[in-house]
């Protein structure tokens, strides 16, 4: 267990537009240690999908250092889980040979890891489907099960849920909860929706643009499941929100969730 | 299913109840309902030249040109002419689409070839049958190599402008995934590439089976002492109308059976689609 799983440091990003440039991040620190469940919230345009690009190995035209494991990121694998808020499956493929895309499903070790993501994602019985046959909800749990299969060392999300209504969203939420805690994955999950990051994550990551830095990291200590009505759940979210109108006005999705 | 769906829509609403066995008659009907058109046309046809509106060498009646495909037919000579037609068709196609496929394939993938061949090839597209017809002949004579050759010039533009647009419009977001899930460059065109591009590969090959019919019949009638082509060149010279009646109707039955069978596969290979199948208008 490593407390440097995942390490940001001193990372700027700047892109050059011709009316001045836009500093979408900096100096961000950040770090994450293995198993660790973190939400970043922050409005639109703080940079949070910049951030998570950079980690992803999308973007490597920044300044400062990241590392995994150790490991500089050069560019994209498969040790980076990706997610965008739409699954972006394969259409011609059914569910199994989704999440199993390049690999074999002949192979046997393939096979029952395919079969045992799919228990854990909650598509028994959806095997054979095709993505046209899936609500949202299920397809962006077959993206989940798609990078799990692959055993990343960090799952990045980015607004994963944002796309689903308000019901489909809390569900999706519980069912990484659990996937989570069954899998021990590592997580960073960006989110514009105040419950849905005190919700999840053990630590929030408070982000602000223009430009883009970290403004506060609050460790939520309640024990998971959580509950949404609690006093002490309601207590943490008023906290966090707090740490927005020291910045500036209505920023985040502050609605009551569902 | 959901065609049966869309279709009961429109006919079955006031007998709901019966279902099922009201589905399964429904598409009699909607076969009966294909052919009334030209069941009637047929009828008015053949009612019309008994009655001696028509002038029966510029148009035989139905039962006419039906006579002589039974008598073409009984004499084998229709069956012959069809072969060769069929055989140079096919060599035609093969030879065409298959450079075509390739051709769109490669320039598909590569960039480069795209700056590289494209805009020749695009320039040689637009050539019409009939004016590089003497050509070929002029090079290759009057025997089968002009004819085959002709027939895949034709069959091989089709093929290639679709295989090209269809790899060019798979989803650029696929490709990301497909990166970030370190696919090599072989399961990137097997597994992306090929498959999201194939409907528009059947789209070209529904076309270039058309094209090369309609070569097929401009090689046939310049020069050629065989084939349905022939068949009906020859009877114009000699205007026997019904024979002509007959190579057409052969032509139009062939090639609309090639294109039913390419469409069989497509629905079979592309059921992953989401796409309007038509509505009630
Ligand atoms: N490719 C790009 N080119 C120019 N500006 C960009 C690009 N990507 C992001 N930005 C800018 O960087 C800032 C942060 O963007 P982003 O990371 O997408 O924010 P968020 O995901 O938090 O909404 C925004 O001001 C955006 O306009
Ligand atoms: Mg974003």
């Amino acid at each position: 267990m490593s407390q440097e799983w995942l390490l940001v440091q001193g990372v700027n990003r700047v892109f050059p537009a011709p009316s001045g440039d836009i500093v979408a991040l900096r100096n961000i620190d950040l770090r994450v240690s293995e198993g660790q469940l973190v939400t970043i919230i922050g409005p639109s345009g703080c940079g949070k999908s910049t951030l998570l690009k950079i980690i992803a190995g999308l973007d490597t035209s920044y300044e400062g250092q990241v590392l995994l494991n150790g490991t500089p990121i050069t560019g994209p694998s498969i040790e980076k889980g990706v997610i965008f808020q739409e699954p972006r499956l394969f259409p011609w493929l059914t569910v199994e040979k989704n999440i199993a895309a390049n690999l074999p499903l002949r192979r046997p070790d393939v096979r029952q890891r395919v079969d045992e993501l799919i228990e854990l994602v909650r598509l028994k019985g959806f095997e054979k489907a095709y993505p046209r046959e899936l609500s949202g909800g299920m397809a962006q749990r077959v993206a989940i099960a798609r990078a799990l299969l692959r055993n990343p060392a960090v799952l990045l999300l980015d607004e994963p849920f944002g796309a689903l209504d308000a019901f489909t969203r809390a569900h999706m939420q519980e069912v990484l909860l659990d996937i989570w805690q069954q899998n021990g994955t590592t997580m960073l999950l960006v989110t514009h929706d105040l419950d849905e990051a005190v919700f999840l994550g053990e630590r929030v990551v408070v982000m602000n643009p223009r430009p883009g830095q970290i403004s506060s990291i609050q460790t939520i200590d309640l024990p998971f499941p959580r509950k949404r009505t609690s006093s002490s759940f309601q207590e943490m979210r008023r906290i966090v929100l707090s740490e927005f109108e020291k910045v500036e006005g209505p920023v985040v999705d502050a609605g009551a969730g569902i | 299913m959901q065609q049966v769906e869309t279709r009961s829509a429109i006919s079955a609403k006031p007998k709901k109840q019966i279902g099922r066995s009201i589905r399964l008659s429904l598409r009699t009907v909607n076969v009966l309902l294909s052919l009334l058109l030209p069941v009637t046309v047929l009828i008015v046809w053949q009612g019309a030249g008994m009655l001696g509106l028509l002038n029966p060498t510029l148009l035989p009646t139905p039962a006419v040109i039906l006579q002589e495909f039974i008598d073409l037919t009984r004499s084998g000579e229709l069956l012959a002419h069809l072969r060769i037609s069929s055989w140079r068709a096919l060599l035609g196609f093969l030879l065409g689409g298959g450079l075509g496929l390739a051709a769109g394939l490669w320039v598909g993938f590569s960039y480069k070839a795209e700056r590289l061949v494209d805009p020749s090839l695009q320039m040689l597209r637009t050539l019409p049958h009939l004016a590089v017809a003497p050509l070929f002949i002029l090079w290759f004579g009057f025997d089968e190599t002009s004819k085959v050759l002709l027939i895949a010039k034709g069959a091989f533009f089709p093929m290639y402008v679709n295989t090209f647009l269809g790899i060019r419009s798979v989803d650029n977001k696929l490709f990301d995934v497909a990166e970030a899930l370190q696919f090599s460059r072989w399961q990137l065109m097997t597994k992306l590439m090929l498959p999201g591009a194939l409907p528009n590969l059947f789209l070209g090959l529904r076309l270039s089976i058309g094209v090369a019919w309609l070569g097929l019949v401009v090689a046939e009638m310049m020069g050629s002492s065989s084939g349905i082509g022939y068949l009906i060149n020859d009877a114009r010279y000699f205007s026997i109308t019904s024979v002509v009646f007959v190579g057409i109707l052969v032509f139009a039955a062939f090639g609309k059976l090639t294109d039913s069978l390419v469409k069989l596969l497509e629905r079979r290979m592309l059921r992953w689609q989401d796409s309007y199948k038509g509505g009630d208008l």
